[in-house]
């Protein structure tokens, strides 16, 4: 651990601030707390957000997983969670049943978290009407006056123009049937899993905002009750664990376009590998006793 | 059998030891030095300092050596620093009044009081090519024709302030709100759109001023008076009771004078604009005074003509580099997994509008 900086490099005011921000936050789920966002070392849009409020929850017993797009060895996770060990000295692990504080860009784990275990997201922009209404000052007016007229009419104009509701990831959900708020940009996929036993936690870096969803707040993705919400997916098995109900991503294979279908939660695959489930495309893994051999 | 992509970590690793090999290049080269950059590359260092908010010429200069001369790298390198630094308090407003000019110069009076001042500008300098540089020539000298910048000079709108005909800026000892410690709020005063602007783009403080004089919210400014030269920074030491002297800083300043028909409210006179910016960048000054002027628009009971200088909350929140560069530069990153929830989205939507088509061709 560097001792140059401060556990998990914040200096204590900051954190302190930052923690106000989140209680306020959990005290009203789904609103948006502005909040002095500090530069950090990494770049805005990297996740500068979520990196601070990860900085403001961790405790030196607390275990660290960091995933991006599902999975812990994409580059920008590996670059924050090295962030982490190097400047709180914390234990990390790739096994969501291991950690205490994930940290996440793009996903929720397949697996269900428990009531111990902290979910913070990293959020580009924050206000679920920002595309319908650039202002600031305007879109702080509709939520205080719980105007989101404007947002039914998009979905409407959507299934109008398309049959569908053409939103895809950052699907915009109604927070305890008070605020409309912005999942970040998981896919829509993931919205079902936000009634959740752990905490969560989304911070916007450069937006200047941080926002909460307490343990099982009711989270209802907006829809029509003649055109419900459908978190869509896959409709194959993970090609390496067969899986069937995880949310997969697809991979190029050859110069011919052929395709090959996986978990994006990379800790969810190696679970169920480990278990013995095999895909179309997978190899049975090695049992322990094998290796020795 | 598919492997899946493992080795970010080292991906990382090496790409970082790659770049640090460039960042030094050649080594048969001598490699540079603080110093040198610090007083060769002056301008740079005082660009960092300005948008990286944090006077420290050889820490500036330690940042454009580290990122290899991109110094919007450079400026977010000294930020991130400046945010771990603690706050011992703030210090006394700097008295420009008592500025040591190095350069004066007024485009509304021929000749003022403490006299115009050229000093170093690249203004009249014929844009050739110098040769002799690339020979690495002698050193050149410039002559000293007397004593320059001990002589006070007042401000030159201090001037037009005699008659009335320059409106009165109110004075306040509030402490002004400080835009690093907390969250940008809108509407913002106008002290919080000066920190902003400072610190802001200079590409961008400049695109947004060049647009006022192109009819974008015009407010047809004459460059009342720019300075640039040293002034003393003074703090209250509580212990004491007094300021005491703690720094000297080098600073540009620029009062715009600015036409004013007069309003519902106000009687005619003329107007300000105001730029204050670290170190030597009078173009950023300059900029910066014709945007502040131009989004005063509302307190000066002025028409909003929709131009986007005037926009607040469109300057304010774009005008930050290193947020910009950041999130723009942030859709490089991986977004497998949005990406593969439009593909799917597409696929349906393709997949029955090909089947409605084939409907409609059947039914023909």
């Amino acid at each position: 651990m560097n001792s140059e900086y401060n556990f998990a490099y914040l200096d204590e005011q900051t954190k302190r601030m930052i923690r106000r921000a989140l209680l306020k936050g959990v005290a009203i789920p789904g609103y948006q707390v502005p909040f002095a966002s500090r530069e950090m070392p990494m770049p805005y849009g990297w996740g500068t957000g979520g990196v601070q409020v990860t900085a403001a929850c961790l405790t030196p017993d607390d275990t660290l997983k960091v995933i991006d797009q599902g999975a812990d060895d994409t580059t920008n996770a590996v670059s924050i969670r090295k962030f982490f060990e190097k400047t709180a000295g914390v234990a990390v692990s790739d096994e969501t049943a291991k950690a205490t504080v994930i940290q996440t860009r793009h996903r929720i784990p397949e697996r269900d978290l428990s009531e111990n275990q902290i979910i913070v997201y990293q959020v580009p922009i924050p206000e679920p009407l920002r595309f319908l209404e650039p202002r600031e000052t305007e879109t702080r007016k509709m939520h205080a006056l719980e105007e989101y007229g404007l947002m039914h009419v998009k979905l409407y104009e959507d299934i109008a123009r398309h049959g569908h509701i053409a939103t895809s990831y950052a699907y915009p959900v109604m927070i305890e049937g008070r605020y409309v708020m912005d999942p970040s940009p998981i896919p829509k996929f993931d919205n079902p899993k936000m009634e959740m036993a752990a905490l969560q936690l989304f911070g916007a870096g450069r937006e200047q905002r941080i926002y909460a969803v307490p343990p099982y707040t009711k989270v209802v993705s907006l829809d029509f009750e003649d055109y419900p919400f459908e978190k869509g997916g896959a409709t194959q098995g993970c090609g390496l664990c067969d899986a069937q109900d995880s949310y997969l991503d697809e991979m190029i294979m050859d110069d011919s376009g052929a395709r090959m279908s996986v978990c994006s939660d990379s800790d969810y695959c190696r679970e169920r590998r480990d278990a013995g489930y095999v895909g179309e495309m997978g190899v049975p893994q090695k049992t322990v006793t094998e290796d020795a051999a | 059998m598919y492997v899946a992509v493992k080795g970010g970590e080292k991906a990382i690793d090496n790409a970082h030891a790659w770049l640090d090999e460039l960042r030094r290049g050649d080594t048969d080269i001598p490699e540079m030095s603080i110093a040198q950059i610090r007083s060769q590359l002056a301008l740079s260092v005082d660009r960092v300092m300005a948008e990286g908010s944090l006077y420290d010429p050889d820490l500036a200069a330690l940042a454009i050596k580290q990122s290899r001369g991109d110094l919007i790298e450079a400026i977010f390198l000294i930020r991130a620093y400046r945010t771990t630094l603690p706050r011992f308090g703030g210090s006394a407003p700097i008295k420009t009044a008592d500025m040591a000019c190095m350069r004066r110069i007024s485009a509304t009076f021929k000749d003022v009081p403490g006299g115009q001042v050229l000093g170093p500008t690249f203004d009249y300098t014929h844009r050739l090519l110098d040769f002799k540089l690339a020979a690495e020539g002698v050193p050149s000298k410039a002559e000293k024709a007397g004593v320059v910048g001990d002589e006070v000079k007042p401000h030159i709108t201090d001037f037009l302030n005699q008659e009335g005909l320059i409106q009165t800026e109110p004075g306040s000892d509030a402490t002004p709100p400080d835009l690093t410690r907390e969250p940008l709020e809108l509407p913002a005063s106008r002290a919080l759109r000066l920190q902003a602007l400072t610190r802001g783009d200079e590409g961008f403080v400049l695109g947004m001023g060049y647009s006022t004089q192109r009819g974008y919210g015009r407010n047809h400014a004459f460059v009342g008076e720019l300075r640039i030269g040293d002034v003393a920074v003074e703090m209250e030491i509580p212990e004491l009771g007094f300021s005491v002297e703690i720094a000297e800083i080098e600073v540009s300043e620029c009062e715009t004078v600015n036409q004013f028909a007069g309003s519902k409210t106000e009687p005619p006179q003329f107007t300000r604009g105001y730029g204050l910016v670290f170190g030597q960048s009078e173009r950023k000054a300059i900029s910066m005074a014709l945007l502040d002027r131009a989004l005063r628009w509302k307190e000066l009971g002025e028409d909003n003509s929709d131009s986007p200088a005037q926009d607040e909350e469109f300057v304010l929140y774009h005008c930050d580099n290193i947020q910009a560069t950041g999130f723009v530069e942030h859709i490089k990153l991986p977004h497998y997994v949005d990406f593969q929830a439009e593909l799917e989205l597409v696929r349906t939507l393709r997949k029955e509008a090909t089947e409605a088509n084939a409907q409609r061709e059947a039914a023909k």
